[in-house]
């Protein structure tokens, strides 16, 4: 077996072993019930409420059943996001302080597949909870409206993709901070670029440029909120696109250079870890 | 540097931000010798494996294991490392901790197959192998932690304190192992703090404090009751010193002084005429037979000095 898939694997064994996979995936069904039920309810109210007033509106179901689907998925990326960033926040820093990993280093394999054989492992995880909670939630609008949002598929990449990110900020961050250090920036990080994509909404909204660069600038400084407008921009109806304003999204939408960008971002981020974790006293 | 020496080092140093933990270190380990490096808890022992290891990079100076540079991953095939405090993913049962680090050096499943039993047996954990390393105690952690130092039947094994904070049971199997050891012709190198275990299984030691090695000599020599010579001598040309080599062995000069080993008394003479002859005035000469023991205390129990060297100055009068 390869070097790196051997620590893939023993990244997969330690999440399971530790209880990390099954605890994330009863709360996810956790969530998933109560969302699933509160959807259900919120289809009854507005059947009868748009029965009562015109008949079955069906455009205008869609248009409920789309905002429902995508506040789910709202609660899903932070979900997706503080997991990435949790499960793998103390991989590295933590197996230094401890010094479990001065019998891996010392054997036969390279440092950088520690790193790479890790971030595997957690993408993995990472990819069968993101399965789980957006098939979960679109599986569930599904199954109780018939329901089913534009672009699905590209949406999933795109949060996806945010988890990505956070996965490689925190392997970054655990190749030279402490645990709690880098914590404090993953989340630093996300408060930042989450107040600037409503900077950004708001003073689009508002015509205000200095709001919206602030938040073009935050997405520059890490494009997570930026991944998750596009997500919404490529999701929601056409009708609120056309329309052009939405709880969720705004009229300034993250390019698809945006998205290159973050994919980008993420790389340089995983090999920084690599290089810093090369080079580091351990 | 020459390939044919387990370990070799050359003013191997490290400079930490905040302190120095240790200075021009120059080592040359035999292949097949038993190595002990001595000195009390901070003295640079674990930063010195560490540095040969490629765990952390030196500040300056370099090295060679099995003739390799430090860190090298081919060399890390041949070696073992047992480290300090045995802290090993404790999730992982004693069997499942011998596979992955098995896996790691690429081991045919047939041979891992018969391997991991064999080392479980010979550390004592066979009945243990199906156990979480979480609920072992220490001298449990030790033993599996040899078992994965041994994996590979290395050719240098590299051990940090293997019996720090053990009872009687664990330092009879460090001894038990290295005899072992020995006996295949492994090159070992132990950092220690205690003397008794250092003596019991090492050819030669070193002694390290503050991050300089003070003294280094074979436990023969020092258990023989070899003669450890003080002289305060003025006029030592180069040739006088250089003709000296010939009967004295550790020849350390400082200033003044200047110390030395013989092997018996009987030189002692020769050697006080040959400087005589040498024009070399002598103002005094101080032999003294060095116990293990006293070499130790001499050492370790020296009051705060922040120059190592004045060390080994006050060693020699
Ligand atoms: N990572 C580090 N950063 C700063 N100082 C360190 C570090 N590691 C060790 N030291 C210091 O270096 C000295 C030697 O430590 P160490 O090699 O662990 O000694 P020993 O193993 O002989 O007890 C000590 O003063 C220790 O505090
Ligand atoms: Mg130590």
């Amino acid at each position: 077996m390869h070097s790196i898939f051997v620590i893939t694997k023993l990244t997969i064994r330690e999440a399971s072993r530790r209880k990390i996979l099954w605890a994330a995936l009863i709360l996810g069904l956790l969530f998933l019930i109560i969302y699933g039920l509160g959807f259900h309810f919120a289809r009854l109210d507005l059947e009868k409420s748009m029965q009562l007033r015109s008949g079955m509106n069906i455009v205008l179901m869609h248009e409920m059943y789309n905002f429902l689907l995508l506040a789910g998925l709202y609660t899903v990326n932070f979900m997706i996001i503080a997991m990435s960033a949790l499960v793998s926040i103390d991989t590295l820093s933590g197996e230094i302080t401890s010094g479990t990993i001065q019998s891996l280093v010392t054997k036969p394999l390279q440092r950088w597949q520690i790193v790479i054989g890790k971030w595997l492992g957690f993408c993995f995880i990472l990819t069968l909870y993101l399965l789980f909670m957006v098939g979960g939630t679109m599986g569930v609008v599904y199954a109780t409206s018939g329901y089913i949002a534009p672009h699905s598929i590209q949406g999933l990449a795109l949060l996806w993709l945010n988890g990505m990110l956070f996965l490689s900020l925190s392997l970054w961050g655990g190749s030279f901070l402490s645990t709690l250090t880098n914590g404090v920036v993953a989340f630093g990080l996300f408060g930042v670029t989450f107040v600037g994509g409503w900077m950004e909404q708001i003073g689009s909204f508002l015509e205000n440029p200095v709001a919206v660069n602030i938040g073009i600038l935050s997405s520059l400084i890490f494009p997570c909120e930026a991944v998750w407008r596009r997500t919404v921009y490529l999701m929601q109806s056409p009708l609120v696109t056309r329309l052009g304003v939405s709880f969720f999204s705004s009229s300034s939408v993250p390019s698809r250079l945006m998205i290159l960008y973050a994919v980008i971002y993420a790389g340089i981020l995983l090999i920084g870890a690599v290089r810093r974790f090369n080079r580091r006293d351990l | 540097m020459d390939p044919s020496l387990a370990i070799e080092t050359s003013g191997l140093s490290k400079h930490f931000s905040d302190n120095i933990a240790v200075v021009d270190l120059s080592l040359r380990v035999e292949r097949g010798e038993i190595f002990g490096f001595l000195g009390p808890n901070g003295a640079g022992k674990t930063t010195a494996m560490k540095m040969l290891l490629g765990l952390i990079s030196p500040t300056a100076g370099e090295g060679r294991v099995l003739g390799a540079p430090l860190g090298d991953l081919e060399a890390r095939r041949r070696i073992g490392f047992l480290p300090e405090h045995f802290r090993f993913h404790e999730w992982l049962t004693a069997e499942e901790f011998l596979t992955l680090h098995a896996n790691l050096y690429h081991m045919e499943q047939e041979y891992l197959s018969q391997r991991i039993p064999e080392l479980l047996e010979l550390v004592g954990l066979t009945a243990h192998a199906h156990r979480k390393l979480r609920t072992f105690s220490k001298g449990m952690l030790q033993r599996i932690g040899f078992a994965q130092a041994l994996l590979n039947d290395p050719e240098v094994v590299f051990l940090d304190e293997p019996t720090s904070g053990l009872d009687p049971m664990g330092r009879r199997l460090v001894r038990d192992i290295t005899r072992d050891l020995r006996a295949k012709g492994t090159t070992i190198f132990l950092n220690s703090h205690f003397l008794s275990e250092v003596e019991v299984t090492c050819d030669r030691v070193a002694f390290i404090k503050e991050g300089a090695i003070v003294h280094t000599a074979t436990l023969d020599s020092l258990t023989n009751g070899e003669l450890h010579v003080a002289v305060r001598a003025r006029n030592l040309t180069p040739e006088a010193r250089q003709g000296l080599t010939h009967w004295c062995r550790n020849l350390q000069v400082e200033g003044d002084q200047l110390t030395f080993q013989l092997d018996s008394e009987d030189q002692l003479p020769l050697v006080n005429r040959y400087l005589a002859e040498q024009g070399v005035d002598l103002y005094t000469v101080q032999p003294k037979f060095i116990a293990l023991e006293d070499l130790f205390l001499k050492i370790i129990g020296e009051g705060e000095s922040s120059d190592p060297r004045e060390v080994s100055g006050n060693l020699e009068t």
